[in-house]
C-alpha cells in the first residue's frame, strides 16, 4: 500500500477492491488486454467506438445511484422488504397463501441447476427439467379431468385469453361473441378486455347458472370460474352443454387445489381447462411469477398455445423426453400464429409438480379437505354470528352478507387480515393450508361465532369420485430423503450456467448473482397477495418506482410499465399504446405494421394479436434492412402505416448504421418505432432506445437485467415509451397506482406483473451503478469479438458492422459442411454436449448457422475452452472429408455419447471410446458431465404423442 | 420420360383427373423440402371447397403448411392411410400419399393449371 495513503483513504482502497462489478463481469484488467491485443483495439472504449455507430452513442453517463456492495444491497432489499406489512391476506381470487415445502424451495427454487437453466430446446441435456415438467402436466391433466394439458402458461387472466382466441380460431359459430360468467375474477375478466377489442371479440357478461343467456347470445366461447371467485360451487355440466349445443367451445377456469375434492371440470364436458397452480407451493410474490395452467381435449391439441413436454425415444431406443409440436409456436407460424406465447413459467410449473410429488394424491386430498373443513367451520361461526352466507355449497371461500363490509374489513385488518370486500355489504373469506387453528379462532370472533359445528358444503354430485396420479411418482418421494435424492437426480442430468458456459445468442444467459437472488425468498416479498391495500405495500411500490426510474435512464425513456410479464407480452402491450395513441389521434385506421423478414417470430405474432397487418419488409445481405424495400413499402403503406418493430442491434448482431435514418423514415410516414429489446446487452451505457429513435421498447429482464431464465421462464418483459405513449401504458382496475388512468387496460393479472422477481434485477443496478453497467456492455461486446476472432480461422463469420466487428454476439456459417463431411449443424450442437456444452443457437437467424453470445459474466478461460471446443469439432469434420474419419460412423453422427454406451462391453464404431468422450484434455480433469440419453428422435415423439407420466413405464418397456 | 396427366400449382399440389375426380396431394418436391411428415389434417368429405382455399394442413418436426385446394369441387373422398401413417407422404407422395379426391365441375380449369416441365422451370426459379 502506498506510504503517503492515510488510513481512510487505504481503508476506502480495501473497501472498493471486493466490487461486485468484478464478480459480475468476469474477465480480468491483464484478460481484458489480452483480448483486445487479439481482437485488434486499443482499449474498451476504442473497441465501442468501433463497434457502435458514433450517431447514436449517448455520452452522458446514466442517472443511476453509485452502486454499492453485496452485503448493502442485501441490506437494503431486506429493508424495503420489511416496510410490506405482511397481514395473513384471506382475499383469493386466485391467490392464497401456501407452503412451499422446504426441500423443494432449498433444493429446486434457490437452486442454481434448476433456476440457471435455459428452455429445454437441447432435450439430451435437458431430461431433468422435462421429467419434472412431465409431471406438471400429468398433474394439470388429472386434477382438470381432461386429456393434455401444456407445459404452463404465463398466468391464469392470460392462459383464459389464450383460451378465448383459440376457440375463436377452432370454433363452427360464425359468433364474435364469448359468454363470461359474472363470476369469473375481475382480473381475468379485466384482461380478457384488453385481448378482445384489437381482434374484433365482443364480451357478454351472464349471470352463472343462465342457461337461457348462454342460449340467447350464440357465443363462440363461454368462460366459467370454478369454484366462483366469490367462492360459489355449481354443477356446470348444463351451461356447458348448452354452449356446445349452439356449435360453442366451453372454458373453465378452475382452482386446481379445489380439484382434488370436487368433481373435475373435464366431468362435465369442458373443452378447455385454464387457471393458476399458484397455491401448489410458490409464493404468492405479490403476483407472480406463478405457472398458469392450459388443458384440453385430444383432437384440439395441435391448437394449444404454449410449449408442450412430449416422451419419445433416443437414438438407442431408449425412452427420452424433448418438447413436442413445436411447429405450433410463433417462431414458425409467425403472424398465422393465434398467439405470441414464447416464455413459459418453467421454473414455477417445476416447482407446483414437485408439490405434487411431495403430498401425493392423498397429501393434496388432505389440503383440500383441511382448508374446506376451515371454510366450513368459519361458516358455522358466521351463521352463529347472525350473518347470512351467500352460498350454502362452497370449497375452501365463503360470502358472508354484513351490515357494512367495511367495518368488517377494518376490524379484520386490525387483527392481522385482509379479507376481500365484494359490495358495501358483501365479505369474502377465502381459506388457505397456512391458516393455523388461533387464525380460524381469532376470525370466528370476529364473525361473532365460535369454531366447533360444521355442516357440508359439497354436494354429492359435485364430489369428486375419480381417483388421479396413480403413477408412481406420486408415491414415492414421500420422505425427505427420497425427495431429496429425487431432486438431485434430476437435477444432475442437465446443464445449467452453474456446469458451464450457455453461449445463446439473443438470450443473454449471463451471470444470476446469489446476491440478486436471496431476496425473492424474503417473506416481505414473497408472501405478499397482489391484491393487498395499497397501504401494505410500501417497500414493493418503493422498489418498483425505483426500478422504473432506473429502467428509464438506461432506457432514455419517459415513462416504464413493468407488468408486461414476458418479452411478448410487452411486444403486446407496447402495440397496443401505439395503436391507443393513433386512435385518440384519430388516426385508428392505421393498421400496418412493417417487420423485418430478420425478426423474432413473436414480432408478427404480437401484431396480429394487436390487431395489425404485418408486411415484411425484405433484408440485404448483411442481414441489415434492405434500405430501398423499407422505402418503397413505408410510402405505399404511408395512409395505413401504424408501426415498424425492428431488433436492435440486428437480429444478426450488428449494429445498423442506418438505424436513425430507419427511424426518420417510419416518422415521416406516420409510423411509430417500436424497439425489441431481446439484443439491449449491447446498449446498456453505450446508446439506448430513445437514443437511435424509437418511440417504445421492451426490454428482457431476464436476458440483460440478470433475472434467471429459470428453464424457460419466469420471464419480465417491461416497456419503456416516450412521453408522447405515457398516457397508454397497461393499468390495471384493481390496483390504481398500476398505470394512467387512460391506459390500455391489463396485460396481465396482476398489477405488476412478476414483482416478486423484481428485486433481482434492482439488485444488480444497484450493484453495477451506471459505470459498472456501461463496462458490462462494453465486455460483452469484447468476449463476442474475442470468440469472433479465434474462430475466424476455422468457420467463416457472417455479420460484422462497418468497423469490422460484431455486436454482442457473432454468427458463425456451418453450412459448408453438409457438401465437405456430410456434417448438419445440428451435429456439431449435440457434439458440443460430449465436451459439457450447450449448443449456441440453432439456425436462427440464418439456417445451418450458429448465433453466439458469451456475455460479459463469462471468463477468458471459459471462452477459451469453448473456442477449443469448437475447433476440435472442425478438426473431426475436417477428418471426414479427408477420408479420416467415416462419413457416418463418426463422433459428430452419433453424438451425445451416454455413459453406458461408452462403457458397454461392446464397442463397433470406428473410432475410439476416449475420443467420443474425452475429447479433450479438459473435459475428463473438470468434471465430465454425461449426457443422460443419446440423441432425441423428434420425428418418433411427434408422431406417437404421449405428454403425460402413465406411459414412461411402458415407453421403457417397449424400448428393452 | 414425362408425365402428362399430372397438373401442378406453385403451392405444390399435384392434381390427376379420372373424370370429373381429381385426386389432390403434395409433390416429392414438397416433402422433401418439409422433411419427416409427422401429421396429416384432412377435410371432411362433403365440404365444397373454392380454388386456392386452404382445406388441409401437413406437419413435419420443423415446419407446418397449408394445402390448398388446386381446384373448385366437392371433396368426395380423402386418403385415412396418411392420417394413420404419415410416413406414407414421404415415402410415396406422388401416390399412395395422396391427400383428397374432389368431384369438380370446371375441367378446363385443370388444363389451366403447370404441367410437369411448367413445374420443373418453376421449381429452377426457387
Amino acid at each position: 500500500m502506498d506510504a503517503g495513503l492515510s488510513p481512510l483513504a487505504e481503508l476506502a482502497v480495501l473497501e472498493a477492491a471486493d466490487s461486485f462489478v468484478s464478480r459480475h463481469i468476469a474477465p480480468s484488467d491483464d484478460e481484458i488486454t489480452a483480448m483486445l491485443r487479439e481482437v485488434g483495439a486499443a482499449s474498451l472504449a476504442d473497441l465501442a467506438a468501433k463497434t457502435v455507430p458514433e450517431t447514436i452513442r449517448t455520452n452522458a453517463a446514466m442517472d443511476l445511484p453509485p452502486p454499492i456492495d453485496e452485503a448493502g444491497v442485501l441490506a437494503e432489499l431486506r429493508e424495503l422488504a420489511g416496510r410490506n406489512v405482511l397481514n395473513k391476506s384471506l382475499l383469493g381470487m386466485g391467490y392464497h397463501g401456501t407452503v412451499t415445502p422446504p426441500v423443494v424451495l432449498r433444493n429446486a427454487l434457490e437452486s442454481p441447476g434448476w433456476y440457471t437453466a435455459y428452455t429445454p430446446y437441447q432435450a439430451e441435456i435437458a431430461q431433468g427439467r422435462l421429467e419434472a415438467l412431465l409431471n406438471f402436466q400429468t398433474v394439470i391433466c388429472e386434477l382438470t379431468g381432461m386429456e393434455i394439458a401444456n407445459a404452463s402458461l404465463l398466468d391464469e387472466a392470460t392462459a383464459a385469453a389464450e383460451a378465448m382466441a383459440m376457440a375463436h380460431a377452432i370454433s363452427r359459430t360464425k359468433s364474435d361473441m364469448l359468454a363470461v360468467a359474472a363470476d369469473v375474477h375481475p382480473q381475468t375478466r379485466a384482461v380478457l378486455a384488453t385481448r378482445a377489442k384489437p381482434i374484433g371479440i365482443h364480451l357478454l357478461d351472464v349471470v352463472p347458472g343462465d342457461v337461457d343467456a348462454i342460449r340467447a347470445a350464440k357465443p363462440f366461447a363461454l368462460l366459467l370460474q370454478y369454484p366462483g371467485s366469490t367462492g360459489a360451487i355449481r354443477d356446470l355440466s348444463a351451461e356447458i352443454a348448452a354452449a356446445q349445443t349452439l356449435g360453442a367451445l366451453a372454458i373453465v377456469a378452475a382452482d386446481p387445489l379445489s380439484l382434488a375434492v370436487l368433481t373435475p371440470p373435464g366431468e362435465m364436458g369442458a373443452d378447455m381447462v385454464v387457471g393458476s397452480a399458484q397455491r401448489f407451493g410458490v409464493p404468492m410474490g405479490f403476483g407472480g411469477p406463478h405457472a398458469g395452467f392450459f388443458a384440453t381435449r385430444d383432437p384440439f391439441k395441435r391448437h394449444m398455445p404454449g410449449r408442450l413436454v412430449g416422451v419419445s425415444v433416443d437414438a438407442s431406443g431408449a425412452p427420452a423426453m424433448r418438447l413436442a409440436l413445436q411447429t405450433r409456436e410463433q417462431h414458425i407460424r409467425r403472424e398465422k400464429a393465434t398467439s405470441n406465447i414464447c416464455t413459459a413459467q418453467v421454473l414455477l410449473a417445476v416447482i407446483a409438480g414437485f408439490y405434487a410429488v411431495w403430498h401425493g394424491p392423498e397429501g393434496l386430498r388432505r389440503i383440500a379437505r383441511r382448508v374446506n373443513l376451515q371454510a366450513r367451520l368459519l361458516a358455522e361461526a358466521a351463521r352463529q354470528g347472525g350473518h347470512r352466507l351467500r352460498h350454502a355449497a362452497f370449497f375452501d371461500t365463503i360470502a358472508v352478507e354484513t351490515a357494512d363490509a367495511d367495518d368488517l374489513i377494518a376490524a379484520a385488518s386490525a387483527a392481522g387480515f385482509n379479507l376481500r370486500r365484494i359490495d358495501p355489504t358483501g365479505v369474502a373469506i377465502a381459506l388457505d393450508e397456512t391458516v393455523t387453528r388461533a387464525d380460524l379462532r381469532c376470525l370466528a370472533v370476529l364473525l361473532g361465532g365460535e369454531p366447533g359445528a360444521a355442516a357440508p358444503s359439497i354436494p354429492a354430485a359435485l364430489t369428486r369420485a375419480t381417483s388421479f396420479l396413480e403413477q408412481s411418482v406420486f408415491h414415492q418421494h414421500h420422505a425427505e430423503h427420497e425427495m431429496l435424492r429425487y431432486l438431485k437426480r434430476l437435477e444432475d442430468k442437465d446443464v445449467a450456467l452453474n456446469r458451464s458456459m450457455i453461449p445463446l445468442g439473443s438470450c443473454t444467459m449471463k451471470l444470476n448473482a446469489s446476491a440478486e437472488m436471496i431476496p425473492i425468498s424474503l417473506p416481505g416479498f414473497a408472501d405478499m397477495h397482489p391484491f393487498a391495500p395499497a397501504e401494505q405495500t410500501a417497500g414493493y411500490t418503493t422498489l418498483i418506482t425505483r426500478l422504473a426510474d432506473w429502467l428509464k435512464a438506461a432506457t432514455g425513456f419517459a415513462a416504464v410499465s413493468l407488468q408486461p410479464n414476458a418479452g411478448s407480452q410487452g411486444e403486446y402491450a407496447g402495440l397496443l399504446a401505439i395503436r391507443a395513441y393513433q386512435a385518440v389521434r384519430g388516426e385508428a385506421h392505421r393498421d400496418v405494421c412493417l417487420i423485418p423478414s430478420s425478426a423474432h417470430g413473436t414480432n408478427p405474432a404480437s401484431a396480429a394479436m394487436a390487431g395489425l397487418t404485418v408486411v415484411v419488409v425484405g433484408c440485404d445481405r448483411d442481414g441489415n434492412v434492405d434500405l430501398a424495400d423499407l422505402k418503397v413499402k413505408a410510402a405505399k403503406h404511408a395512409d395505413r402505416l401504424a408501426a415498424l418493430m425492428i431488433t436492435y442491434p440486428s437480429t444478426h448482431g450488428v449494429f445498423e448504421a442506418a438505424i436513425r435514418d430507419i427511424c426518420a423514415l417510419v416518422h415521416a410516414h406516420g409510423g411509430q418505432v417500436y424497439m425489441d429489446g431481446a439484443n439491449m446487452n449491447a446498449q446498456v451505457g453505450l446508446t439506448s432506445p430513445a437514443a437511435i429513435g424509437a418511440d417504445v421498447c421492451h426490454l428482457n429482464l431476464h436476458k440483460t437485467f440478470c433475472i434467471p431464465h429459470g428453464g424457460g421462464g419466469p420471464g419480465v418483459g417491461p416497456i419503456g415509451v416516450a412521453a408522447h405513449l405515457a398516457p397508454h401504458l397497461p393499468n390495471h382496475p384493481l390496483r390504481a397506482d398500476a398505470g394512467p388512468a387512460s391506459g390500455i387496460g391489463p396485460v396481465s393479472a396482476a398489477p405488476f406483473g412478476s414483482a416478486l422477481i423484481l428485486p433481482i434485477s434492482y439488485a444488480y443496478i444497484r450493484m453495477m451503478g451506471a459505470e459498472g453497467l456501461t463496462r458490462a456492455t462494453e465486455v460483452a461486446i469484447l468476449n463476442a469479438n474475442y470468440i469472433a476472432a479465434r474462430l475466424r480461422g476455422h468457420y467463416p463469420v457472417l455479420y460484422s458492422g462497418p468497423g469490422g466487428m460484431v455486436a454482442h454476439e457473432c454468427i458463425i456459417d456451418c453450412r459448408g459442411f453438409q457438401a465437405e463431411a456430410g456434417v448438419m449443424v445440428e451435429d456439431i450442437a449435440k457434439r458440443l454436449q460430449d465436451f459439457g456444452y450447450h449448443a449456441p443457437t440453432m439456425s436462427w437467424p440464418v439456417a445451418g448457422t450458429l448465433m453466439i453470445e458469451p456475455t460479459e459474466s463469462e471468463s477468458k478461460a471459459e471462452l477459451d475452452r469453448f473456442c477449443e471446443a469448437m475447433i476440435t469439432i472442425r478438426a473431426e469434420i475436417a477428418a471426414i472429408a479427408a477420408g479420416k474419419l467415416d462419413r457416418v460412423d463418426n463422433p459428430l453422427k452419433h453424438a451425445p455419447h451416454t455413459a453406458r454406451e461408452v462403457t458397454a462391453d461392446v464397442w463397433t464404431h470406428a473410432y475410439t471410446r476416449t475420443q467420443a468422450a474425452f475429447p479433450l484434455p479438459w473435459v475428463a480433469a473438470g468434471g465430465k458431465y454425461w449426457p443422460p440419453v443419446k440423441r432425441v428422435d423428434n420425428v418418433y415423439g411427434d408422431r406417437n404423442l404421449a405428454c403425460t407420466c402413465a406411459p414412461l413405464e411402458a415407453y421403457a418397456e417397449a424400448a428393452e | 420420360m414425362a408425365d402428362t396427366d399430372t397438373r401442378y400449382t406453385r403451392d405444390h399440389e399435384w392434381v390427376r383427373l379420372d373424370g370429373d375426380i381429381a385426386t389432390v396431394g403434395i409433390t416429392d418436391h414438397a416433402q422433401e423440402a418439409l422433411g419427416d411428415v409427422v401429421f396429416v389434417e384432412l377435410p371432411e368429405v362433403d365440404r365444397v371447397v373454392e380454388a386456392s382455399e386452404a382445406c388441409a394442413v401437413v406437419e413435419s418436426v420443423k415446419a407446418a403448411s397449408d394445402i390448398y385446394a388446386p381446384l373448385a369441387g366437392r371433396v368426395v373422398e380423402t386418403n385415412q392411410t396418411i392420417v394413420d401413417e404419415p410416413a406414407l407422404v414421404n415415402s410415396d407422395a406422388m401416390g399412395e400419399g395422396w391427400f383428397f379426391r374432389l368431384e369438380i365441375d370446371d375441367t378446363e380449369a385443370f388444363n389451366a393449371l403447370l404441367d410437369e416441365a411448367a413445374y420443373t422451370e418453376f421449381l429452377e426459379t426457387l
